[in-house]
């Protein structure tokens, strides 16, 4: 059974478009189908980061519009054969995307993947809840900080209110994924604490993604962090988290600031 | 520990529901003016102080033929305090106004409610205390967080919340507000009575407000921020008291 999974946030510059490539690559890495769409009409981005934008030729908007066919539009990861992307259009605005179309192109998906990553764009417009609209879960991309945190506190009441899903009175299932998570500040008090954030939002945690530069070391080569370097703290972070998405249950570590130096040698540990 | 905040003087409307008994003739009017008669002679007095509602709905009355029948309940000394089912062409000034959007209500109920209520106020001015006051129509319950962006009105009674109200949500009650978790949001209580009172867990509102007055989060003492608070008028004064 395909599932549709949207990556959202309100705020931008959260690590939505980071966080749709690598957990998309992290689930086709455990060997689903899985395709990643991009909804971010006219400021496309997706197809950058996944290093896919020389090959772009038809894309969402000509698919929803009757202008192309879908297999023409989808584009195959050169590094993973079961991991594919659906571009947006550069040219076009949202207001190309209707809801009709949208779901015919979300039930042809359906039937060709296991998982269905729907890059939102910022913003609660109609771009945003066109990509939340058929979602059966939902992954709320938020930094630790208070403004993005109310953002995301509105699209948790978006989805709770304006997807399919909810409008049936179903569930929708909804899980934090926190971003740009920088340990030494955290430590400083200069960020919202990990328990203040899941206070607030009052829903799962799928995981903690630590600052790094490896993020953008990774989008500059436009390969997703999870297949750039499986093993920096990033990468691990974003497998563990498309573990959870699996239905595993890993435990979620909050990201620690390394002990170095002298003095760290020397108070490193606390007697008990 | 009380914290009291001077509120700006401003100019307020208020909305406020009250029940009134309806009276819907029908026709033959005269027949059932008759019945009317009756029963004003084994109950004198039963519409004294009362206030009626007329239901002209069905009848396809003219402006005279309305006018005749307002004549008919002053002869009786029954004071129409407003009309419901009139067309507003069949209507003039000297006439009490139009009515929409009732609602249905038991004429037992409203009898036994008069009486509930009128021991209430007896009982508190005995005790010498404050009483909620006592109007228990239907409370609304909400069990899920309340987010960022969402507007909960609800006129007709208190607001509870079992979770929290988030920065950038509100609750508009008509009486009271009682949030089980932290407070982080607006809330109006007492859109309907002075009465109201705002209680939740965890202080941290952006913005109070009962019976249209009002004060921001600046205007809260910072040892209040967190706290299980309760809030309340007390003239035109808002008070916040930590409770334990």
């Amino acid at each position: 059974m395909a599932k549709v999974l949207v990556v959202t946030s309100g705020k931008g510059g959260v690590g939505k478009t980071t966080s749709s490539a690598a957990l998309g690559t992290a689930l086709a890495q455990t060997g689903q189908r899985v395709v990643v769409v991009d909804f971010d009409v006219g400021l496309r981005n997706l197809d950058l980061v996944m290093g896919a934008e020389r090959r772009v030729v038809f894309d969402l908007i000509n698919v929803v519009q009757g202008e192309a066919k879908l297999v023409q539009a989808l584009i195959r990861d050169k590094r993973l054969d079961n991991l594919s992307l659906l571009p947006a259009s550069q040219t076009r605005d949202k207001e190309a995307l209707t809801e009709e179309g949208v779901g015919k192109v979300i039930e042809e998906l359906r039937e060709k993947f296991d998982w269905i990553v729907c890059d939102s764009p910022a913003g609660i417009e109609r771009g945003a809840t066109l990509a939340m609209r058929y979602a059966d879960l939902a992954v709320v991309v938020a930094n630790p900080e208070v403004s993005s945190v109310r953002d995301s506190d509105r699209i948790i009441g978006l989805l709770d209110s304006k997807t399919f899903k909810a409008e049936r009175g179903e569930p929708l299932e909804k899980y934090l994924l926190l971003t740009r998570y920088d340990a030494a500040r955290a430590e400083r008090n200069e960020m919202l604490a990990v328990e203040d954030v899941l206070e607030i939002l009052s829903i799962p945690l799928l995981g903690i993604i630590p600052e790094s530069e490896e993020i953008l070391k990774a989008s500059n080569v436009g390969t997703p962090v999870t297949l750039n370097n499986p093993s920096c703290a990033p990468a691990r972070a974003y497998q563990e988290a498309a573990r959870r998405l699996n239905g595993e249950m890993v435990s979620v570590s909050v990201p620690r600031e390394k002990k170095g130096g002298f003095l760290g040698k020397l108070f490193g540990r606390r007697a008990a | 520990m009380t914290a009291a905040v001077r509120s700006r003087p401003s100019l307020r409307f208020r909305g406020r529901s009250f029940h009134a008994m309806v009276l819907a003739p029908e026709a033959p009017v005269s027949a059932w003016f008759d019945d009317l008669d009756e029963w004003i002679k084994r109950s004198p007095g039963f519409f004294l102080g009362r206030p009626v509602v007329l239901d002209v709905t069905g009848l396809n009355l003219s402006r005279s033929a309305l006018g005749d029948l307002l004549q008919e309940f002053s002869a009786r000394s029954i004071r129409i305090m407003g009309l419901e089912g009139a067309e507003l062409s069949g209507h003039d000034l000297q006439m009490p106004p139009v009515l929409r959007g009732g609602r249905r209500e038991n004429v037992i109920d409203l009898f036994a409610n008069d009486d509930t209520q009128s021991a209430i106020h007896v009982n508190g001015q005995a005790a010498g205390t404050d009483t909620h006051e006592a109007e228990a129509a239907g409370a609304l319950l909400i069990d899920t967080p309340v987010r960022s962006g969402q507007s909960i009105m609800h006129l007709e009674g208190d607001v509870i919340v079992v979770g929290s109200v988030a920065s950038g949500a509100e609750i508009i009650a008509g009486g009271s507000i009682h949030i089980y978790g932290s407070l982080r949001g607006r809330a109006i209580a007492g859109a309907s009575g002075r009465k109201s009172r705002i209680f939740c867990r965890k202080f941290e509102a952006e913005l109070l407000s009962i019976d249209g007055f009002y004060m921001t989060a600046d205007a809260v003492e910072p040892h209040l921020i967190g706290r299980s608070v309760q809030v309340w008028l007390d003239g035109d004064r808002l008070m916040v008291a930590v409770q334990e």
